[in-house]
């Protein structure tokens, strides 16, 4: 048998792994696992220029490919500055699997340099975490920590190195294990058969449905099923936040994103259905609005991977626990099989009726209807902007936010019909997301269209990253929408603190983007004319390969509607402009 | 309500404070708390004593069994179950006090495990409830120390928590 040291067996169990890009930044504590990655020189690494945007990046190459993104960084400040970015996909349930150098074993706890507790630190964030004790247990704990990143319901995995157990002289016997074997972790491989019967009769019965899908429904890779399940039943679907482009975007039974800045007809339609079919979401209050005036009339079917996600904060009248995708597969066959046995099933009359009501509601108030922002103000509304990339990429780009005004606005007009297309931090809500994910999409899909959707305060927080860009040649499009403040913290000082601007403007001190952009060897472009706007667009997109920061300067008043009425209010009580409610 | 949760862990270190840290980070409360490893040295028992409402409880279940080191757990206090609590007590015991003192702790079935000049040691097993009733017999004012091992439960019957 092949005998490798420490730091050998991790490079070689991350390529025996079949790992394709690692994210990360040297230091003295993870000094032996680069050395072993330079000589063995199996798997591309990403030097980034901080250690949160490596997390970023790899989680976002997890969203946009499925896999588990691997992050490589070393003990202290290198462990500290990663606890942003493994926040992050814990809260969105990301596979990722973080590596992380630890002091010598003999100095752990003797506040050595550059030592932290980052297993204690990273605890409440990850799905499980290790601290290696000896060197034989290294393959044994990289299998194990893949197969939890990315099993039952996705998160992160901490691995914690100390140094020594990585040193270069001590050689031990290295074999990859095939499968492991975890007695306590057996996350559900299918639903309850006789619950998913249940929810077949109930849905089937309704009167006023509607699917409502979340992040849940994207990672269980289950689009293709809850497509044809909606189509199969005529039922208006909604998406979360998380969940966009799990049912195509464009087709006439989505409604739209619910929540918060959800269309008027999805949080209409949830408010007065009978019936909902929640799959792979979780009741999140950016969703419920006040979760006692939460849809009174509807009976709630609710399919989770995970138990704990269930009646947490709705309590589900059919619950059911399993991978969305195999709970689908056995609906679906219940499904057909109701249908041919009963053609009078589902209510045809009621569900066209109930279509009648949401057509009215997308007529009144609905986004995709007309624009219901003011087209005539001469200025170019963030609005137009994201149609105006949706436009020039077809609508088949992947499109990475970070977070803010930006990002609702991106949710709402950019209307995705693919899943894995819309990567941007729904949970945790971490500004600087958007160009470090936008790298880790770009480097996983070379020839894919990828845009970053940022505002000038986002992408500010990770900008370093234009410098990686470069040396690993990420030609991906930067829109920035500048309004000169921190959007959505003036949306909320306008509406609820009478329009005073606490920290929220930066007056004259943004920097030049484009001078900046160019300093990193990239394209700026400003567009300050609407006019210019759809040319500049797709002026950047041609410039394949090449990094285009667009700095497109928008209205700097506008608000994200529709926004839900909060306190006590319910899913239809809505913000329609700034002086239009329901 | 109180509940009784008894739960099987993997015997690991870092084991204990991802189950403790749960309860904080979500705002969970624990009375009492003990752990030992089983016969299986692999194994910890662990129980503990918290209070919350039904949806509470169901909560803290389903996030206890989300741990990877979590591998069984039972709510005692759903079945019949026997909990036992342990306590040793330092008491003052001079003059008259130490016979009344005596006295009580053979009504509770206590035993004098420590004997000085002026103080009993008293050990007292039984229910939570019977350690305070005893606590109060004792009296506030003749009490110089007082340690509690915390809740251990088992079920009633054939029902048993292991692999």
């Amino acid at each position: 048998m092949e005998m490798l040291s420490g730091g050998e067996m991790v490079a070689r169990a991350l390529a025996d792994e079949g790992v394709e890009f690692i994210f990360g930044y040297p230091g003295g504590a993870v000094l032996h696992i680069y050395d072993a990655l330079f000589q063995s020189s199996e798997i591309p690494h990403i030097l980034v220029r901080h250690e949160q945007a490596a997390t970023h990046a790899a989680d976002a190459y997890a969203r946009a490919t499925g896999k588990p993104g691997v992050v490589l960084v070393t003990s202290g400040p290198g462990a500290t500055n990663a606890i942003t970015g493994i926040a992050t996909a814990y809260m969105d349930s990301i596979p990722m699997v973080v590596l992380s150098g630890q002091v010598q074993s003999h100095l752990i706890g003797e506040d050595a340099f550059q030592e932290t507790d980052m297993v204690g630190i990273s605890r409440p964030i990850v799905k499980h975490s290790f601290l290696v004790k000896r060197q034989q247990d290294i393959p044994e704990i990289i299998k194990k920590a893949f197969y939890l990143a990315a099993s039952g319901r996705p998160g992160p995995v901490v691995i914690d190195i100390p140094k020594d157990i990585t040193n270069p002289v001590e050689k031990f016997e290295y074999q990859y294990p095939e499968k492991i074997k975890l007695r306590s972790y057996t996350p559900a491989t299918r639903g309850h058969s006789g619950q998913i019967k249940k929810a077949v009769q109930m849905l089937l019965g309704a009167k006023r449905p509607v699917i409502y899908t979340g992040g849940g429904v994207v990672q269980g890779d289950a689009s293709e099923q809850l497509t044809e399940l909606a189509k199969l039943l005529n039922f208006p679907v909604t998406n979360t936040l998380m969940g966009l482009g799990a049912y195509p975007g464009t087709d006439r039974q989505f409604l739209g994103m619910l929540g918060m800045h959800g269309t008027y007809e999805a949080n209409n339609a949830m408010h007065h259905s009978d019936v909902i079919l929640a799959l792979g979401a979780r009741f999140d209050d950016r969703v419920t609005n006040t979760v006692s005036k939460f849809c009174p009339t509807a009976k709630i079917i609710h399919v989770d991977i995970d138990p704990a996600s269930i009646a947490k904060t709705v309590v589900a009248d059919i619950p059911i626990v399993g991978p969305v995708d195999a709970v689908l597969n056995e609906m679906l066959a219940q499904v057909k099989d109701q249908l041919a046995k009963n053609e009078s099933l589902p209510d045809a009359d009621a569900i066209g009726q109930w279509w009648q009501q949401i057509d009215d509601w997308r007529d009144q108030h609905g986004i995709y209807t007309k624009p219901r922002y003011d087209t005539e103000s001469g200025l170019i509304k963030p609005q137009q902007a994201i149609e105006s990339l949706f436009n020039a990429t077809n609508g088949d780009a992947f499109v990475c936010s970070d977070v803010g005004q930006h990002q609702m606005f991106a949710a709402q007009y950019y209307r995705f019909n693919k899943p894995r297309r819309w990567i941007n931090s729904g949970g945790l809500g971490t500004m600087g997301f958007g160009l470090p994910a936008a790298m880790g999409v770009k480097l996983a899909f070379p020839d894919a269209d990828v845009a970053c959707v940022t505002g000038e305060g986002s992408i500010q927080m990770n900008i370093q990253e234009l410098s990686t860009c470069t040396q690993y040649a990420a030609p991906v499009k930067i829109v920035n929408l500048n309004n000169g403040y921190l959007g959505m913290v003036k949306q909320w000082q306008d509406m609820q603190y009478a329009g005073r601007y606490s920290q929220s403007v930066y007056e004259e001190s943004l920097p030049d983007f484009i001078k900046l952009a160019e300093a990193y060897g990239h394209v700026g472009m400003k567009v300050e004319k609407l006019s210019d706007l759809d040319d500049a667009m797709t002026e950047a997109f041609k410039l394949k390969d090449r990094l285009v920061f667009l700095d497109v300067y928008v209205d700097r008043h506008e608000h994200v509607y529709p926004m839900h009425i909060a306190p006590n209010g319910s899913m239809r009580d809505m913000w329609l402009s700034k002086t239009e409610r329901t | 309500m109180r509940h009784i949760i008894s739960v099987l862990m993997e015997n690991e270190p870092g084991a204990l404070s991802r189950l403790v840290g749960l309860f904080s980070q979500r705002g969970y409360n624990i009375e009492s708390l003990n752990v030992a490893p089983t016969e299986d040295p692999t194994l910890s028992r662990l129980t503990l004593t918290t209070i919350g409402d039904d949806q509470i409880i169901e909560q803290i279940t389903k996030h206890l069994n989300r741990l990877i080191d979590v591998v069984k757990l039972v709510d005692l206090t759903e079945g019949a179950h026997i909990e036992r609590e342990l306590m040793m007590v330092k008491v003052r015991a001079t003059g008259a006090q130490r016979a009344e003192i005596k006295r009580c702790a053979d009504i509770f079935r206590g035993q004098i495990i420590d004997v000085g000049p002026t103080l009993y040691t008293i050990q007292v097993t039984g229910a939570s409830d019977k350690l305070d009733a005893f606590l109060e017999a004792v009296g506030e004012a003749a009490i110089l120390e007082v340690v509690r091992s915390g809740v251990s439960g088992i079920a009633r019957g054939e029902k048993t928590l292991s692999l």
